[in-house]
Order: C-alpha cells, then sequence, then structure tokens
C-alpha cells in the first residue's frame, strides 16, 4: 500500500524561495508581512516533519524525481530535523523583532531596504544545506548562505561595515573553496560525492588524498565557524551589522557551519578523525579564553555580544575529543548549539532595545537601564544564564551532557574548560548587569521604545532557559537516525 | 602521468597561489582575482580528475559548471562591495583589524 | 498526578506564582503586592503543616520529572527536609512583614518582593531536593536570585558587595557541579537515601571518592560560610536589613550546611565517612571557623557586621555537630540550625530596627536605646543571652546537645571550642547590652527617621517579627521537651538517619 504521506522537505526549500522572490519584486523595504507568513507555514511544516520522523524514521526526497549519484537527495535524519525546526523557530520571532525594530528605524530605509528578500535567501539555503545528502550540493549551500549574509551585512551600511562585510566575504570565499577542492579529491578518489554511498567506502586505510580532503574540509568549516584562529572576521561583521542581522548570523548562520562539520567527522570521515581529535578541542579552549577575555574588555556593547559568540563557539568544539556516533557528546553538542542560538538571538535584541533606549553604543551609558527597561534587562539576565551554563537552561545541561562525556570517557580537560568558560562568561554578562543595576545619573535620558521589541527578546531569553526542561523530546528526536 | 593527473596538479598549485594571493595580498581587487585563480584552480583539480579511460565524466563538468555560476556571483557581489567601499572611504584595502574594543 | 506528588509542587508555585505576579505590578500597587505576599506566605505555612501531619504519619511525597534519559528532577519531602521548610517558611512571613514595612516608599518594591519570592523558591527547592542534580540546580537559583536582593540599592557599594558575592557564589557552584557530575559519572543518579548510598563501591575509589568530598563540601561551604570561604558574608551585609535577616542569617547560609548534611548522612552515610576519615578534618575547619567568627566580631563597630561574623562562627556550631560522629552530634546540629535562625533573625530585625528608626549603624552609637526602644532592645537581648547559651533560652539547648555529642564521639576537645566560642559571644554581646540598658543616650539620634510617639517606638510591622521571634527562642528553650518542639523532631530525624543496616 502506498504510503500517501505529505512531503515536507522541498517545501522547506521552495518557500522560503518564493516569498524572497515577492518580497523583492514588491520593491525596498517590503515583505515583512510576506516573511512573517511564509516563516510561520515553515515552522509548522518542520513541526511535520519532527512528527513524521518520530513515527516513521528518516525520510528521502528525490529532487525531481531524480535521485542519487545523478540528480540531488534530500534527507531528513534526526539532526536534521533538530536543526531546521530550531531555524525556523529562532528566525520567526526575529523576523517579528525586525519588522518592528526597522519600523522605528531613526536612520531611515535604506539599512534594511533589502532584508526580507536575503533573509528568505538566508533560509532557503540554511534549509537546503540541512537537509542535503551529498557533498557538492553542500558546497553549493555554504556558498548561498555565505553571500547571503555578507548582504545582509552590507546592506545600507557605511564604510566600516562594507569593510567587515567584504573581509567575511573573502573569508567565506576562500573557506568554501578549500571546501570544494576537498570534494573534488573524494570524487577523484571515489567517483561519487553522496554521502551515503562514500560513508562505506572511507576507511581507517584511505589514501592520502583523502586525508587531505578531510583536512580542507576541516579547515573550511572551522574558518565559517569562527574557531580560533580563524575567527578575526566575526566581531568585526556581527558587530558592526544592524542588530536583527547580528542575531541571525550568530545565533543561527554559525551554527550551519558546524552542523555541517559534525557530520562529516561523524559519518563521512570518522575512521580518519581519531587521532586529530584533540586539535578542535585544543582550539576551542583557546577561542573560549581568548573570545571571554576580548568580551571582558570591550568597550561597545554589540562587541561584546560579538566576542561572546567568538568563545561560546569555542565551546561547540570541546565535544569533538568526545564524539561516539549517538553518544553524550553529540547530544552536548546539539544542545549547546540549540541554547546557544536561542540565548544569543535573545541577547542580541534586547542590546539592540538598549542601543535605541540609550541612544549610545557603549557598556558604561546603561546606567539606570534596569529601572527603565526591566524586562530587556530581565531577557539578557535569563540569555546570560544559558550562555554561563547557570541551571535550569539549556546551556547547563549541554555542559552537565559535556561533563558526563568527559568523564566517562576519563578526559576531564574538556569539560573543566566549559566549567571555567562558564565563570568567564559570567565576568562579562555581569559587566553589562552590574552596569544596568546602578541608579542612573540624573542626567540620562532614555527614549521610548517598542514594547514589542521587549517581549520577543525577553521570550527568546524564556525559550532558551526552558529548553533545559524539555531535554527528554529532543534527544529521542536526535536518535532517529538515517545515518549518524 | 596522465592528462588528467597533470591537470589535477596543475589546479592544487593554481588553488595554493590563489589563496596565498587571498591572503598576502593588500589592494582589495588583486585579491578578488586571486580569489578567481583560486576558484579556478579547483574546478581545474575537478576536471582533471574526471578523466577516466573510456571518455570523460560528465558529472565533475556538470559540477565545475555550477561552481563557475557560483564564482561569477560571489565575485559580482565582491566587486560591488568594493565599489561600495571605494565610494564610501577612498580606500581599496581592508583597514587593520584592531581588536575593537 | 495524586496528591502526594502534587503537594511538593504546590509549596514551591506558593511563593513563585506570587513573585512572578509581583514582577508585573506597577510600584504603586501596595495593597495588591501586600495581599499576593502574605497570601503566599499563608498558603505556604499551611501547605506545610499539611505535610508535616503527613510526614509524622507516615506518608510519603514526592514528584519525579524526566530532565533527561538517566536525569532526573526530584522532589522528596521527607522529615529533614521538613525541618528546613518549616523554619523557612515561618521566617518569611515574619520577614515580609518586615520588610513591608521596612520598605515603605523605597523605589523598585515590586523587583524587591519579586526577587524575594523567586529566593524562598529556591530555598523550598534546595529542601525538598531528593538528588544532588536537583539540588544543585535550586543551589544556583538560590545564587542568582539573592544576588538581585544584594544590589537592590543599585549604589556603587552595593553593586561591589554583588560582585563579591557573585565570584564566591558562582565559584562554589562551580566545584559543586564538579562534584556532582563526578559522583554521577560513577554511580548514576544519586538520591538521598538513609545511610548513603556510597557502601556499594569498593574500596579502589577511595582517593576519588574523597576527591569528590572535598569538592561537594567547598562547593556548599561557600554559602555555610565555612573559613577560608566565608569571605562574601561580610560583603553582603550591604543589602537592605530584611535580606541581611532572612537570607544571609537564615535561607543561604542554612541551604550551604543542609546541604552538607544531605551530604554526609545521605549521600556518603555517616559511617562511610567516618570510615574515610573524612569527618575529623570537617570538624576541625568548623572549630576553626567558630572561633575565627567569633574573634573577628569582637573587633566590629558595625552593627549588621558584628552579626555577620557572629553567624559565620554559629553555622559552623552545626558543621561541627554534623562532623562528629554519633546521634547526638547530629540532634545538636540540627536543632542548632533552626535555633540559631531564630536567634539571628531576631538580632537582625533588631539592627535593622535601629538603623531604620534611629539612622544607629554602629555599636558605639547604641548607647541608651534600651530606653527609646525598650521592646526592640528586649527582643536583642533575649536573642543575645540565647546566642551565649543562657538557661531558658534555645541556645542553651543546642550547646548542651552539641557538648554531648562531642563527648560521644571522643572529640573532648570541641567542648573546649564550644566553652571558648561562648565566652567570646559574651564578650562581643554582653558590651552592646550594656550599652543600650545601662548608659545615657547621646543627645541626638544620629538620623531619626520615625519619632516616638509616646508608648510608640517604631512602626508596628517593624516591631511585632522580632518580638515574636524572641519569644519562640524563649519558647524553644523552656518547651524543649514537647512533641512541638524542633529538638524533637531532630531527634526523629536522627532516629532514621542512625538507623542503618
Amino acid at each position: 500500500m502506498a504510503d500517501v504521506r505529505f512531503d515536507p522537505l522541498p517545501w522547506l526549500i521552495l518557500l522560503p524561495l518564493a516569498w524572497a522572490g515577492l518580497s523583492f519584486l514588491l520593491g525596498p523595504g517590503r515583505g515583512a508581512r510576506l516573511a512573517l507568513a511564509g516563516l510561520s507555514v515553515q515552522l509548522a511544516l518542520a513541526l511535520l516533519l519532527a512528527a513524521q520522523l518520530l513515527s516513521g524514521g528518516a525520510q528521502i526526497h528525490a529532487v525531481g524525481g531524480w535521485g542519487a549519484p545523478l540528480g540531488i537527495d534530500l534527507l531528513a535524519d534526526g539532526l536534521a530535523a533538530v536543526m531546521l525546526l530550531f531555524t525556523q523557530a529562532v528566525a520567526l520571532p526575529l523576523a517579528a523583532y525586525a519588522r518592528v525594530y526597522f519600523a522605528d528605524d531613526p536612520h531611515g530605509r535604506a539599512t534594511h531596504a533589502y532584508f526580507w528578500p536575503l533573509l528568505g535567501f538566508l533560509l532557503a539555503a540554511m534549509n537546503a544545506l540541512y537537509l542535503s545528502a551529498d557533498v557538492f550540493n553542500l558546497y553549493v549551500t555554504l556558498e548561498l548562505i555565505g553571500l547571503a549574509a555578507v548582504g545582509l551585512v552590507a546592506a545600507g551600511g557605511g564604510g566600516s561595515q562594507v569593510a567587515a562585510a567584504l573581509r567575511y566575504l573573502l573569508v567565506s570565499l576562500v573557506a568554501s573553496g578549500a571546501y570544494l577542492l576537498g570534494v573534488a579529491l573524494l570524487y577523484g578518489v571515489y567517483g561519487t560525492v553522496s554521502i551515503a554511498t562514500l560513508t562505506p567506502l572511507i576507511s581507517a586505510q584511505a589514501p592520502l588524498a583523502v586525508g587531505l580532503a578531510a583536512a580542507l574540509m576541516a579547515v573550511a568549516l572551522m574558518a565559517k565557524t569562527a574557531l580560533f584562529p580563524f575567527h578575526f572576521w566575526l566581531p568585526p561583521a556581527h558587530g558592526g551589522a544592524p542588530v536583527p542581522v547580528s542575531a541571525l548570523l550568530s545565533a543561527l548562520v554559525v551554527k550551519a557551519s558546524f552542523y555541517l562539520m559534525l557530520r562529516l567527522w561523524l559519518g563521512l570521515f570518522a575512521p580518519l578523525s581519531v587521532p586529530l581529535a584533540w586539535l578542535p578541542g585544543l582550539l576551542g579552549v583557546a577561542a573560549i579564553v581568548w573570545g571571554s577575555i576580548q568580551a571582558i574588555r570591550a568597550r561597545r556593547l554589540k562587541m561584546l555580544v560579538a566576542w561572546s559568540t567568538v568563545a561560546q563557539m569555542g565551546y561547540l568544539f570541546l565535544i569533538f575529543p568526545l564524539l561516539a556516533p549517538h553518544g553524550v557528546a553529540l547530544q552536548a553538542g546539539v544542545m549547546q548549539a540549540l541554547s546557544h542560538g536561542l540565548a544569543k538571538a535573545a541577547m542580541f535584541t534586547s542590546v539592540g532595545v538598549l542601543l535605541r533606549a540609550t541612544q549610545r553604543d557603549s557598556v558604561d551609558a546603561l546606567a539606570g537601564a534596569a529601572a527603565r527597561l526591566p524586562i530587556t534587562l530581565f531577557a539578557f539576565a535569563l540569555a546570560g544564564m544559558t550562555l554561563m551554563g547557570l541551571p535550569p537552561s539549556g546551556g547547563f545541561l549541554a555542559k552537565w551532557l559535556l561533563l558526563e562525556a568527559g568523564l566517562r570517557q576519563g578526559q576531564w580537560v574538556w569539560p573543566v574548560a566549559g566549567i571555567i568558560g562558564g565563570l568567564l562568561a559570567a565576568v562579562y554578562v555581569f559587566r553589562v548587569l552590574r552596569q544596568a543595576l546602578l541608579l542612573a545619573p540624573p542626567s540620562s535620558q532614555f527614549h521610548p521604545v517598542p514594547r514589542s521589541l521587549e517581549w520577543i527578546a525577553f521570550g527568546l531569553a524564556g525559550a532558551s532557559v526552558l529548553l533545559g526542561l524539555r531535554g527528554v523530546e529532543i534527544m529521542a528526536l536526535l536518535a532517529v537516525g538515517g545515518r549518524s | 602521468m596522465s592528462p588528467g593527473l597533470i591537470y589535477a596538479l596543475a589546479g592544487a598549485l593554481l588553488f595554493v597561489l590563489g589563496a596565498t594571493g587571498v591572503i598576502v595580498l593588500a589592494n582589495l581587487l588583486r585579491k578578488i582575482l586571486a580569489f578567481n585563480l583560486l576558484g579556478s584552480g579547483a574546478f581545474l583539480v575537478l576536471v582533471g580528475l574526471a578523466q577516466r579511460d573510456g571518455g570523460t565524466d560528465p558529472l565533475p563538468q556538470a559540477m565545475v559548471l555550477t561552481g563557475i555560476v557560483v564564482a561569477v556571483a560571489a565575485t559580482a557581489l565582491a566587486l560591488a562591495l568594493l565599489r561600495r567601499l571605494h565610494r564610501l572611504t577612498g580606500q581599496t584595502r581592508l583597514p587593520d583589524e584592531k581588536e575593537h574594543g | 498526578m495524586t496528591l502526594n506528588q502534587a503537594l511538593p509542587l504546590a509549596v514551591l508555585a506558593s511563593s513563585l506564582l506570587p513573585g512572578l505576579i509581583i514582577f508585573m505590578l506597577a510600584e504603586q500597587r501596595v495593597g495588591m503586592r501586600t495581599t499576593l505576599n502574605l497570601l503566599g506566605a499563608i498558603t505556604k505555612l499551611i501547605l506545610v503543616g499539611v505535610l508535616l501531619a503527613g510526614v509524622h504519619a507516615g506518608e510519603s511525597y514526592g514528584f519525579r520529572y524526566a530532565v533527561l534519559p538517566g536525569l532526573d528532577l526530584v522532589f522528596k519531602a521527607d522529615a529533614l527536609a521538613l525541618l528546613f521548610i518549616t523554619l523557612s517558611a515561618v521566617l518569611w512571613l515574619l520577614t515580609t512583614v518586615y520588610a513591608i514595612g521596612y520598605l515603605e516608599g523605597s523605589p523598585q518594591r515590586s523587583r524587591f518582593f519579586g526577587f524575594f519570592s523567586l529566593c524562598v523558591t529556591a530555598t523550598m527547592g534546595i529542601a525538598m531536593a531528593g538528588n544532588l542534580f536537583t539540588f544543585f540546580i535550586f543551589y544556583e537559583l538560590l545564587t542568582l536570585s539573592t544576588y538581585a536582593l544584594v544590589v537592590h540599592r543599585g549604589t556603587p557599594a552595593a553593586i561591589r558587595g554583588g560582585t563579591v558575592y557573585l565570584g564566591y557564589t558562582l565559584a562554589g557552584g562551580a566545584l559543586l557541579l564538579a562534584g556532582v557530575a563526578w559522583l554521577h559519572s560513577l554511580l548514576g543518579q544519586v538520591e538521598f537515601t538513609h545511610g548513603g548510598v556510597m557502601a556499594a563501591l569498593g574500596p579502589e575509589y577511595a582517593p576519588q571518592l574523597r576527591m569528590i568530598f572535598l569538592l561537594l563540601i567547598a562547593g556548599v561551604g561557600v554559602k555555610a560560610a565555612l573559613v577560608p570561604l566565608h569571605g562574601w558574608l561580610p560583603q553582603a551585609m550591604v543589602a537592605p536589613a530584611p535580606v541581611s535577616a532572612l537570607l544571609h542569617a537564615v535561607a543561604v547560609v542554612k541551604a550551604g550546611v543542609f546541604g552538607m548534611a544531605r551530604i554526609i548522612y545521605e549521600v556518603y552515610g555517616v559511617e562511610f565517612a567516618q570510615s574515610l576519615d573524612l569527618l575529623t578534618p570537617l570538624a576541625l575547619v568548623a572549630a576553626i571557623t567558630i572561633l575565627w567568627g567569633s574573634l573577628r566580631a569582637l573587633t566590629q563597630d558595625d552593627l549588621k557586621r558584628r552579626l555577620a561574623y557572629s553567624t559565620i562562627s554559629q553555622v559552623a556550631y552545626i558543621v561541627l555537630g554534623l562532623a562528629l560522629f554519633g546521634p547526638l552530634g547530629m540532634i545538636g546540629a540540627l536543632v542548632h540550625l533552626v535555633h540559631q535562625g531564630i536567634m539571628k533573625i531576631t538580632l537582625f530585625f533588631c539592627a535593622g530596627n535601629y538603623a531604620e528608626t534611629l539612622g544607629t549603624h554602629k555599636v558605639s552609637e547604641m548607647n541608651g536605646v534600651g530606653r527609646r526602644m525598650p521592646a526592640t532592645t528586649l527582643a536583642f537581648s533575649v536573642a543575645a543571652l540565647g546566642m551565649m547559651g543562657a538557661p531558658f533560652t534555645a541556645g542553651a539547648i543546642s550547646k548542651v546537645w552539641l557538648s554531648d555529642g562531642a563527648q560521644a564521639a571522643d572529640m573532648g576537645w570541641a567542648i573546649w571550642v564550644l566553652t571558648a566560642s561562648a565566652l567570646l559571644n559574651a564578650v562581643y554581646f554582653l558590651p552592646i547590652l550594656y550599652r543600650a540598658w545601662f548608659r545615657r543616650a547621646a543627645l541626638a539620634w544620629p538620623d531619626e527617621k520615625i519619632l516616638a510617639l509616646g508608648r510608640r517606638e517604631t512602626d508596628w510591622l517593624l516591631l511585632l517579627p522580632p518580638v515574636i521571634t524572641a519569644a519562640t527562642v524563649l519558647a524553644a528553650g523552656i518547651y524543649a521537651d514537647s512533641k512541638w518542639s524542633p529538638l524533637y523532631w531532630a531527634q526523629l530525624i536522627a532516629q532514621s538517619e542512625y538507623l542503618l543496616p
């Protein structure tokens, strides 16, 4: 009996493309409502997909009816479904935030003239990345994500913003080029790009070219995730872009390349990865330390949050020395990615409110904010809780899983680094909170900010904390494996 | 040494040259040109390794076509940004990476 | 969900829900806020009463929630939990009344009472935690919610005090997390069980278990203000008096020693801990803290700081009792947990009264205060005498049982420590009493904010709580043999903890 079920896979890519194109045609600055409608449907589709996976196992969709190896396959397993759900769930509130934020923008329309079409393209590319089943398609989607993200960073900005965008673009392009070279080498050795076909072929005795390909792809993805020492492009780009763009980049875009690295490390290159597994871990520790120090020293609020992203990305790489398919470390990494995404989105959105209110991008100008903007400060504090890994947040759950994974395998260095990272995060989070809790000097002025902005920030922050209580469902979804 | 392998090695060399160029050169236009060199190198490797005895394999050539399209789009974006940067600041190099405070 | 599952959650909700609502209230809605506060406190007392009756009759109350496969949030209202819960619930009601009076007219009261309620919720969670994981979660929540109260006034001094507090408590939390996770990796979920769960591990684990014990005790020891982890407590006195009273004299420090009780008795098991030679070092640290706290208290002129160092010293009595091997020591420790709480809160209430009514912050300014504020000073005197272990007060009971426990455990030196401390207590309290009652007042008080009107010495909201708690100090001492006394309950707990195979 034919299994007639609605297949959400292609729609998750087509729908954002559609509303992106329509928004573009509508003209500059238009398309917000279209985007919100589209994202709502996408979120529903992602939930539907999750439900289907929990009951039926992994799903495959051949685009245009042509399957691999010549056609393009879309594959949804547990990890992909979790990332898809996460992406739509964060993008929707951010879109709502952006709509109000830009409407209220004193700088006029130029900064967000093409925000909505670019957002749509970005989402289409990210969804496509999570669903891709062959390494070349992944290259294409990686490039698309990069281009859309650069467009978002550069749009309507001044000299420094365009320079940051250019730097980001060049790093992104070199990284993608290295990745493509890796794809080329793999194809040269095995004659296929499909991940499902390649995985059983690669063993510990693979030829040198495969090892080279693995190294190229790993370096490329580390650069795209801004892992130390390839982190230098992130603070200017995330710190200089408009607030909704920064939120999208820090919360979602860097997770895409991290996801890909996980996939390749666990699936494709699993036999090769063991001897060098400590390297990403070590770089992760360096990222945590360096990123936290810079965040503690930052004068500008947005820069503080951007450097915090550098540090938190380091966290994600602590799991690599501990990975085994479907093991605890994988759960830790995914939990951390999700929690950080929600928390960073919350942090940037609350910072956006604070900047609008104080009309200055400075940590020192925040005195009195706790009294005037309590919801926003609460949102920042809750987001900070996740970053610090304090219970009951999702960040704490991730830290706990990391501890468990590390202690079980006798490698306690990485969890200890995680704990220290949490304490360092506390220093810069409380730097902001301390300043905001000070009584306002009599000369301070707070401009009014639309309430909905505050509540969206609060909602995102609350979600990052409550995520800590829903671990069971996420882990169940994660375990649905078509391939690890 | 088969022609395919020669192409592939040449492509690798171009890739390395291009990558070095992007990192080392200061002028943005040259960086963009170096990126194109890098991309061409990767394409050449792909095409070169596609030469198999008994005719060429069409799949990598299709992939290269896709790659060229992506590279063109990326170059266009980079050039547009470069022009914008020049119009706004009169510079054609990236400012020094100060650790922003 | 059965009633037995719902009751622990209801206890948490009785302060969490009003707290969340209060956050939303506009500053001027004084009536609404007061109503919510009192309603929550009274509801909680009623629920606690139900729990007490139930546990006494042999019922069990608990609730589980799966956070991750293999990791549960567990709540359990057993006898030890109820000791702490009852103390906190009763004192919360009194402190709420006090705080309403104390903060009248201050800014940001909604935020204050919101976080106040969160603190109590966290304390309840700590008390009812059924495993180390749950304990840890609420322990950290307590840190965060108390921080907001310490920095409440928003002055640079308050912010600085908060930063020191946070530094100590977050570091302690990190150590505790390391210990809990390590234990979890060895044993899986560690639920609190009478007699401990460690005996299952073989002797090759001993060095690891000693390390873990160190981490755990250091982690809870920060909140319990054991030397050298006590530095935050005097700094935290920058908080408003209700905060110092309830939180730093009762909730936070008691959470620390409560954690120690759970760890020693229900994770390690006291006999296992003794076999690993863990208890004697702990007793030594406690003894050092007792003496150090009392010595530092001698040199403090600021009243709240003197009381803070006194707290450091007195809480260490409890730790000493826990570390004495034998049921008598445990009874002494648990009963002092309650007694010290009510005595200390009385002292802090009175200190707050002096500051709020007369602007008196220092001992040197307290000349003749007894004549101006007789009821307050009477309460202060009763509590101070209790601290010294005077007869008919609660403090005497604690001292007797602790000394007996030390004797039974063959640690006679501990009796000397206790005696020395009692003497030191006399040295730093008696002068205050002398000044208050027998010296003539200065011509003008530093900052008299509430003028005396006939017999009225200060606002009745500020007067009632310390009078009530002082009366309780006397009652606990005189009626210690009744079935309603904390002593009886402590004996009950010790029976169940020491009745092990």
